[in-house]
């Protein structure tokens, strides 16, 4: 085991979750992300020795999920949406600003490690459309010049943590529905802000 | 016109805070599922039975009959399916985020109808905000002695996980969704047996329901079947939560009784089509859905029954509205592309056929067509779906690839003579 110790009491109290522990390998190949900022051949190894599958069967799990990450990622991950709602409202045109603002076509992170992009499959704010994420905090109904803003930003002030409320505010549109509280909660790298996954931080706000 | 609202009244009437246990508690929360701690299981299924609630994930299947398959050997879990990914849907999102405790406490209330003391809530990997209030919401629960040991002072424990996903739209079918819980691959698991009632979860009797299905479970306690039944339209009861997105004036999710018709849910309720355009052709379910038009369509009444025998479903409630702009083949391609994207690889017509189609929708679209492409489509789709009809054969482990085939037949149905055009002119007539 190599994890620090506190990365360890955390990956105890997630597989106490469960009946057996290898019903905790996706919240483990979390914690791996957490740890290198995406998933190296050790880290799965690690979460192989936690949860007692082989380094295969969690390497098998880790490839049929989209958002678990075998290559090396940027500090943002910025994925447009352009499914059937989206593209009817503009992702592709969204999208093609994100490539040409960061320089990063889809499927690529750029030689700093900045940036990642990618278009996804319906992010679920169909009523907020086109739909952005950052580190998956969404960003709904912005222009294309809103989502260049966005990607500057990010290069200007490099926030150690994003929040969806926060990048609402400053360059979201229409949502799909709507939100009176402001939260700080934010995610601090390429994977889900979450608080029992230990992958949650302060957005400054 | 108004209707009544069910699910969605307190996020309504409370907009800052209709997400804590406080604004739940003195809105009359926690009630319903401290009454079911005293009734029987037989009572509360019967109950659930007699209400009509049917499964809101998409398969629209009765929610008190599914509960009533489970099978005697313990344990039994619950598992709620918060995998909302279908495109065009996102109304689950609107209830985990606003309304977390109504769902807690129809899980509480669902548990002591089947024997359940562990409880999963599998959350999409996309949705961390809504993971993150229903985590918070899970937790004021905990510490209220509402979950947790001796659930409301009784002798009965209930420990809730919340789980969340990685990214696979084929984790809302429930047995990939189980798979995925096992720490597997999510690929659906073949049938027999048909529900995870009978095997499940580490293969023991398991309940998988829609984040709304559990939502509705307070209120059929609070008002009892009949009054429940009476919010709907015949068959079809309670409310419903419709997504409405793509070219409509006021997208968003809309809590109304089945029975009305589509020119009230897209005219009146979402405000009609954008710039006052010419409505095209609008998706009733779901991408998994086949489309419908104005010329057929429009004063169809919305229910599960007229929607099946016009050829489509009410599916996951989602509507997503084209405008006369829209390009059906470019649509049609962005909804076959989905499939080929969440395709789990297992079946050969799926896995294969799913991507061809992308691939000939595309050269179509690009101005490459060939004139044998349309033809084509149709052959592909009728090697993944048999005859074509509605509800679609499947060749397949799971309906995933039945559902690519909806916007193709959808396009040779009503725009055959603009997929032609795209071939014959070597691009879109749309520009």
């Amino acid at each position: 085991m190599t994890w620090p110790p506190d990365v360890q009491e955390r990956a105890k109290e997630l597989i106490g979750r469960y009946p057996d522990p290898k019903s905790a390998v996706m919240p483990l190949l979390y914690l791996a992300m957490r740890q290198d900022g995406y998933l190296t051949e050790a880290g799965m190894r690690e979460v192989a020795g936690w949860t007692g599958h082989s380094p295969a069967q969690v390497q098998s799990v880790a490839t049929f999920y989209g958002m678990f990450k075998t290559e090396p990622l940027g500090k943002y991950l910025v994925s447009v949406c352009t499914s059937i709602s989206c593209m009817l409202l503009g992702g592709d045109a969204v999208l093609s600003a994100v490539e040409d603002e960061t320089g990063v076509p889809h499927g690529e992170t750029d030689a700093e490690g900045l940036f990642s992009v990618e278009h996804v499959e319906c992010l679920g704010a169909c009523g907020g459309a086109p739909a952005v994420q950052v580190n998956y905090e969404l960003v709904e109904g912005s222009t294309p010049d809103q989502v260049r803003a966005l990607c500057r930003w990010l290069t200007g002030e490099r926030p150690d943590a994003v929040n969806t409320d926060d990048m609402q505010d400053r360059f979201g549109g229409r949502r799909s529905f709507d939100w009176a509280i402001t939260e700080t909660d934010g995610a601090i790298g390429p994977f889900p802000a979450f608080g029992p996954y230990g992958t949650v931080g302060e957005a400054d706000g | 016109m108004s209707h009544p609202q069910v699910l969605t009244a307190r996020m309504t009437e409370h907009p800052t805070d209709s997400h804590t246990l406080e604004r739940y508690e003195v809105t009359g929360g926690y009630a319903h599922a401290r009454r079911a701690m005293d009734m029987s299981r037989d009572e509360i299924v019967e109950l659930v039975k007699a209400s009509g609630l049917l499964g809101r994930g998409g398969a629209a299947f009765s929610a008190g009959l599914k509960w009533s398959f489970l099978a005697p050997s313990r344990p039994s879990y619950l598992v709620v399916n918060g995998d909302e990914s279908e495109p065009g849907t996102f109304k689950d999102r609107q209830l985990l985020e606003r309304d977390p405790h109504q769902m807690i406490e129809g899980i509480i209330i669902a548990s002591v109808a089947n024997e359940v003391h562990e409880a999963f809530i599998y959350i999409r990997g996309e949705y961390p905000k809504p993971a993150r209030r229903v985590q918070q919401a899970v937790e004021e629960a905990y510490a209220a002695g509402y979950l947790g040991k001796g659930v409301f002072g009784s002798d009965y424990d209930l420990d809730v996980t919340v789980h969340l996903g990685g990214g696979a739209y084929i984790c809302g079918e429930e047995t990939a969704l189980i798979n995925s819980l096992e720490g597997k691959r999510g690929e659906p698991r073949i049938k027999p047996p048909y529900f995870p009632a009978a095997k499940g979860l580490y293969m023991m009797p398991t309940i998988v329901n829609n984040v709304e299905t559990i939502s509705n479970l307070p209120h059929i306690l609070e008002m009892g079947s009949d009054d429940y039944r009476a919010l709907g339209h015949a068959d079809d009861c309670g409310t419903f939560l419709f997504s409405v997105s793509g070219h409509v004036t006021d997208p968003g999710n809309y809590e109304l009784p089945h029975g009305i018709t589509w020119r009230e849910l897209i005219f009146d309720v979402a405000g009609g089509i954008r710039d006052d355009r010419a409505l095209k052709a609008w998706i009733p379910g779901g991408a998994s859905a086949p489309w419908f038009v104005p010329e057929h369509h429009l004063d169809l009444e919305i229910t599960k029954e007229a929607c099946g025998k016009a050829g489509s479903m009410l599916g996951s409630g989602a509507v997503v509205v084209m405008d006369e702009t829209t390009c059906v083949v470019k649509a049609a391609e962005r909804v076959v592309r989905f499939f080929a994207h969440e395709s789990c690889g297992q079946c050969t017509p799926c896995r294969e056929g799913t991507t061809w189609l992308e691939m000939i929708l595309r050269r179509i679209e690009d101005g490459s067509g060939r004139p044998i492409d349309a033809e084509l489509l149709l052959d592909v789709s009728d090697n993944i779906s048999p005859g074509l009809t509605w509800p679609p054969k499947q060749t397949t482990i799971c309906p995933l690839g039945p559902s690519a085939v909806s916007p193709i037949t959808s396009v040779a149905r009503f725009f055959k003579d603009e997929l032609m055009q795209h071939i014959e002119q070597g691009g879109c007539p749309l520009g």
